[in-house]
């Protein structure tokens, strides 16, 4: 058994990574905050780099990797709050004209009723008809509303890379926290020298590794309960592990300067698409009785 | 990134799973938890069992997905649990057969593969819990022996067992953590008094260990004197690789009778009941992803556990707490009755939060020893 990275696995990783680090660090996360619509270029580079077009056939002109090198990939949007409707594109690749290489933005209706960047779509999967903007508490992803009855069942897949994200975000927290915690000081030493900051800290890793074990499991089984458990985890892990990061950040973790905020805010938009976690808890539920 | 087995592991499998059948149906009926000579010897001869079919060496010779698969059937197929066998296979053995000398080797691990000796563990103290290296029971040296006198707490098996891994003090002078010598005590030797203690549960599971001049042989001492943290050290690592196996899957069949039970007596209609037990089934399905993760890891390191075993071991602990909770919730009023399933489980997951390292020292370990964050002073 062999349930860890490969070789390619970790150098697509690490490519991604480095490929965000340069396009979209802390500076490009905070710009983006003041600036309405989507980075375009930025778009395009993404599907340059095979971000959408990844699991799609060689044969179609796709990249050919399998769910477990998505994951990977949007673990690292997640990490860096990526902003985009990144999942709805990446599904739409392959069907949707221009969405693999980068040249259209998809959005797509959720279960929930939710939109995310409608107004910048150019392509719109589901009926959006009707759709209401609303306020989003997220700076980075504006959500409308669609009235009325919910859409067809969510794409098991679409809920996976979700949670993706959300691993990548609760790592991220997890980071954060920890930087934070050696170089803050008071009472004369840092505040990560606490077993009250340690321990916030340490349940922080313990809520984001048990949630990377079952997202990546999950994107080797590609079973639907599977992919439930790991939504449930990596919504926990990244919802708490935002909180967290915001409690041992003090003061400032409540500013809109602070990135904390912008962590906590995605991972309650994330939370929520598919309808939220009670369908998965309710499958997981039944898958006992089998 | 993959789940599959190995052609060998799945022959592995396929093996043990039918000389299980064969041979479960064979056993004696299982003792009384109250008969502690009776338990020993049940406990015995599944270990003799386990030795004649070939499998004696599985916890020390085996690769980590080895031991996982072996973990597993057991457990699936409901074969005897480790028991009395406990310390010597997963504690004093792998620390003899890593620091001892050929002779202790040849002495001590044999019984214990074989099924003839029971050990148990001498390490903590009732001023000595979290902070094991302030143990302060003494040992000095008086020709070819050391006399020892002090009390060890939480001792597993003592009433049964035939030796004792112990730690005593040697240097009192030293730092803490340098003046230790670990030593394998006869238990039956003049001087040892044991003295059982109840636990909520109402069962004697643990007892107290007075050591009053008791004389060990200076040849029983596994590594250099005043060394005994570090070689105690290979022992606790050892612990944490694959030690809750068993426990997760029967964890989880729990939950499927949790499940059903549910639907028989109506809670299942209850939505917030049923979340929670869908809630709980992703919690141990993640557990077990974990736990397949660690192993891994620890084929590719060569058979060391990794630092997943702390993380690991603070969320299942918590989990295993939540499953006996939720059991509660099935159960309603009955939930109060001893005499009902899971009632006296939920008594003993109570310390799982507590035994082989609080909760709160392994997050103190996780925060130290994973995430870099300073020592407190």
């Amino acid at each position: 058994m062999r349930f860890r990275l490969s070789g390619d696995q970790a150098a697509l990783r690490a490519g991604v990574r480095e490929l965000l680090a340069r396009r979209f660090d802390g500076e490009a996360l905070r710009a983006a905050v003041d600036v309405s619509g989507l980075d375009r270029e930025l778009w395009r580079e993404l599907g340059a780099a095979g971000f959408f077009a990844l699991r799609v056939p060689e044969a179609d002109g796709g990249v050919g990797l399998g769910l477990p090198e998505a994951v990977l990939v949007f673990e690292e949007a997640g990490r860096v709050l990526l902003p985009g409707p990144l999942v709805a594109t990446h599904l739409a690749a392959g069907a949707v004209d221009g969405a693999a290489e980068g040249e259209v933005v998809v959005a797509g209706v959720d279960r929930g009723g939710l939109v995310e960047w409608l107004d910048e779509a150019d392509v719109v999967r589901g009926d959006a008809a009707g759709a209401v903007a609303l306020r989003s508490v997220d700076p980075l992803t504006p959500l409308h509303r669609v009235p009325g009855a919910l859409p067809r069942a969510v794409d098991p897949v679409a809920v996976l890379l979700t949670a993706a994200e959300q691993l990548g975000t609760a790592t991220r927290a997890g980071e954060l926290a920890v930087q934070h915690a050696r170089t803050r000081e008071q009472f004369g030493q840092p505040i990560g020298a606490f077993q009250a900051v340690k321990h916030l800290c340490a349940q922080m890793l313990v809520r984001a590794e048990t949630a990377r074990a079952a997202v990546y499991a999950a994107a080797v089984t590609a079973d639907p309960v599977d992919i439930a458990a790991a939504r449930l985890l990596a919504d926990e892990a990244a919802e708490r592990g935002a909180r967290d990061c915001l409690q041992v950040h003090g003061g400032m973790g409540f500013t809109w300067e602070c990135e904390v905020q912008l962590l906590l805010k995605r991972a309650w938009v994330r939370a929520r698409r598919g309808g939220g976690g009670a369908e998965s808890e309710e499958l997981l539920a039944v898958d006992l009785l089998a | 990134m993959d789940l599959a087995y190995t052609p060998e592991e799945e022959e592995f499998r396929a093996r043990l799973r039918e000389w299980l059948a064969t041979v479960l149906p064979t056993l004696p009926p299982k003792p009384s938890p109250q008969d502690w000579p009776a338990r020993r010897a049940y406990d015995l001869g599944w270990q003799r069992t386990l030795y004649d079919a070939g499998y004696a060496q599985v916890h020390w010779d085996a690769s980590p997905t080895t031991r996982l698969i072996f973990l597993e059937e057991t457990e699936a197929a409901g074969a005897p649990y480790v028991g009395a066998g406990f310390v010597g296979l997963l504690h004093a053995g792998p620390t003899i057969a890593a620091e001892g000398t050929p002779a202790q080797r040849d002495r001590w691990l044999p019984p214990i593969l074989r099924g003839e000796e029971v050990w148990c563990q001498g390490f903590s103290e009732p001023d000595a819990g979290s902070d094991l290296a302030a143990l302060r029971t003494r040992a000095r040296r008086d020709g070819d022996d050391y006399v020892v006198t002090g009390s060890k707490i939480w001792t597993s098996h003592a009433e049964i067992a035939d030796w004792c891994e112990l730690l005593v003090r040697t240097g009192p002078a030293a730092p803490k953590h340098r003046g230790i010598t670990w030593l394998a005590m006869p238990m039956s030797a003049p001087g040892v008094v044991v003295r059982p203690l109840r636990t909520l549960a109402g069962s004697a599971e643990f007892a107290e260990v007075f050591l009053d001049e008791v004389r060990v042989p200076v040849a029983n001492r596994v590594g250099e004197e005043n060394d005994g943290w570090r070689v105690t050290m290979v022992t606790l690592s050892f612990e944490r690789g694959t030690a809750f196996v068993g426990e997760v899957v029967a964890c989880r069949r729990v939950l499927g009778e949790l499940a059903r039970t549910a639907r028989e007596n109506g809670r299942w209609d209850d939505p917030v009941l049923r979340r929670r037990l869908g809630r709980t089934n992703a919690e141990f399905r993640a557990l077990w992803r974990l736990t397949q993760w660690n192993v891994s890891e620890a084929e590719a390191s060569g058979g060391v556990p990794g630092v997943g075993g702390s993380v690991f071991k603070l969320r299942y602990s918590h989990a295993r707490q939540e499953l006996y909770d939720v059991a509660a919730e099935v159960l309603g009023v009955e939930s109060l009755d001893l005499e009902q399933p899971w009632v006296l489980d939920r008594l003993s997951s109570l310390s799982y939060t507590i035994a082989a390292g609080t909760s709160q020292i392994q997050r103190n370990i996780v925060a130290e020893r994973i995430l870099g964050l300073p020592k407190g002073r």
